[in-house]
């Protein structure tokens, strides 16, 4: 066998990402942008939560949307049509992450003075955009009411990485076994600092109340 | 399905390494990988033949995969425990005051490069 040098790393991948993301970061709050990373399972009601909150906050907050999905237009179209508000697409190119580089590219579509918020729609998945740290200045999900209360299980990292989770479709309870009391307490377990609120965007139930929780956020943001 | 991901990440840290370290030809990558890390060592092998071998500098390099266990640390009653085996329970206490203490690592340990190839 021929000999070989060996040259030590001892170094995480996710290293780079972490510290870029920590750079972003800081550029917001320079501008006094609030950049806020949303992500759930394909289906669960993200552009449709979306486009109803936005209609209530938009009178109070300048906001953008940011769409990333493996390939197509169809949420940032969806969301401009019924919003009115500034919206872009992002391809990740087969990739089912977005990381704090890709999400640096898309902020700068944007224009940064004239925004409060900017939303990040990220790829529905629950593994891969948990462990990869945005840039975002806070993570939070949707997790909708056919997929089962016992999700929080399921995917720990996703649940442990989110302030807030959104509990969406409220509307269709009676239809599943999905029992929200137990979901409140196994998110507890997982993160017990995530604030809970379940909404129904087809109804509008608890749109008011995320809408002012971003609200208050993105102020305390600027401050 | 974010080994590819992942690996594309470490392609790009063993690229700075070899520049740092003036060598063009990289001959193995050992990787520590911690049981809980949710990267799936076969993938992340498959993966990384896929990719590597489209780099020069990597062609033919191997893949090196050091498993960590995973331990959880109970904050309730002080002892370690193994977590694939219990999860977020305590086994000796039943709390569920319970953290990961080690077990998610996604590392690049080291790079070999061939002594023969003078770079």
């Amino acid at each position: 066998m021929d000999p070989v040098k060996v040259i030590e790393i001892k170094k995480s991948v996710f290293a780079d990402n972490d510290e870029d993301a920590a750079r972003l970061r800081k550029e917001l709050k320079d501008n006094g942008v609030y950049l806020l990373n949303l992500m759930s399972s394909p289906g669960s009601g993200k552009t449709t939560t979306l486009i109803r909150t936005i209609n209530l906050i938009k009178d109070r907050l300048r906001v953008a949307v940011m769409e990333a999905d493996i390939d197509s237009d169809v949420d940032a179209r969806k969301i401009k049509d019924a919003t009115g508000i500034e919206s872009i697409q992002l391809h990740t190119g087969g990739m089912c992450h977005l990381d704090a580089e890709m999400t640096r590219q898309g902020l700068g579509n944007l224009p940064m003075g004239e925004v409060d918020l900017v939303i990040l729609e990220n790829v529905g998945n629950l593994v891969c955009p948990a462990e990869f740290d945005t840039g975002a200045v806070c993570n939070a999900m949707i997790l909708s009411v056919p997929e089962g209360d016992d999700k929080p299980l399921k995917y720990p990292l996703m649940f442990s990485v989110c302030d807030l989770v959104l509990i969406n479709k409220t509307d269709v309870m009676p239809y599943f076994d999905f029992d929200m009391d137990r979901c409140r307490e196994y998110i507890r377990m997982r993160n017990p600092r995530a604030m809970v609120i379940p909404v129904c965007a087809k109804t509008g139930e608890g749109i008011d109340a995320f809408a002012d929780w971003l609200c208050t956020r993105v102020a305390e943001w600027k401050k | 399905m974010h080994e590819l991901g992942i690996v594309f990440y470490i392609i790009r840290d063993v690229r700075k390494a070899a520049e740092e370290n003036h060598v063009s030809r990289v001959s193995a990558v050992v990787m520590d990988i911690g049981e809980v890390s949710t990267v799936i060592p076969e993938y992340l092998m498959d993966c990384w033949r896929w990719a590597a071998d489209k780099e020069d500098l990597l062609r033919g390099a191997e893949l090196r995969i050091n498993t960590l266990p995973a331990v959880s640390f109970c904050g309730n009653c002080g002892k370690e425990y193994p977590t694939v085996a219990h999860g977020k329970t305590c086994p000796f206490c039943k709390s569920d005051n319970t953290w990961l203490l080690r077990g998610n690592e996604v590392e690049i340990k080291s790079v070999e490069v061939p002594e023969t190839i003078e770079n």
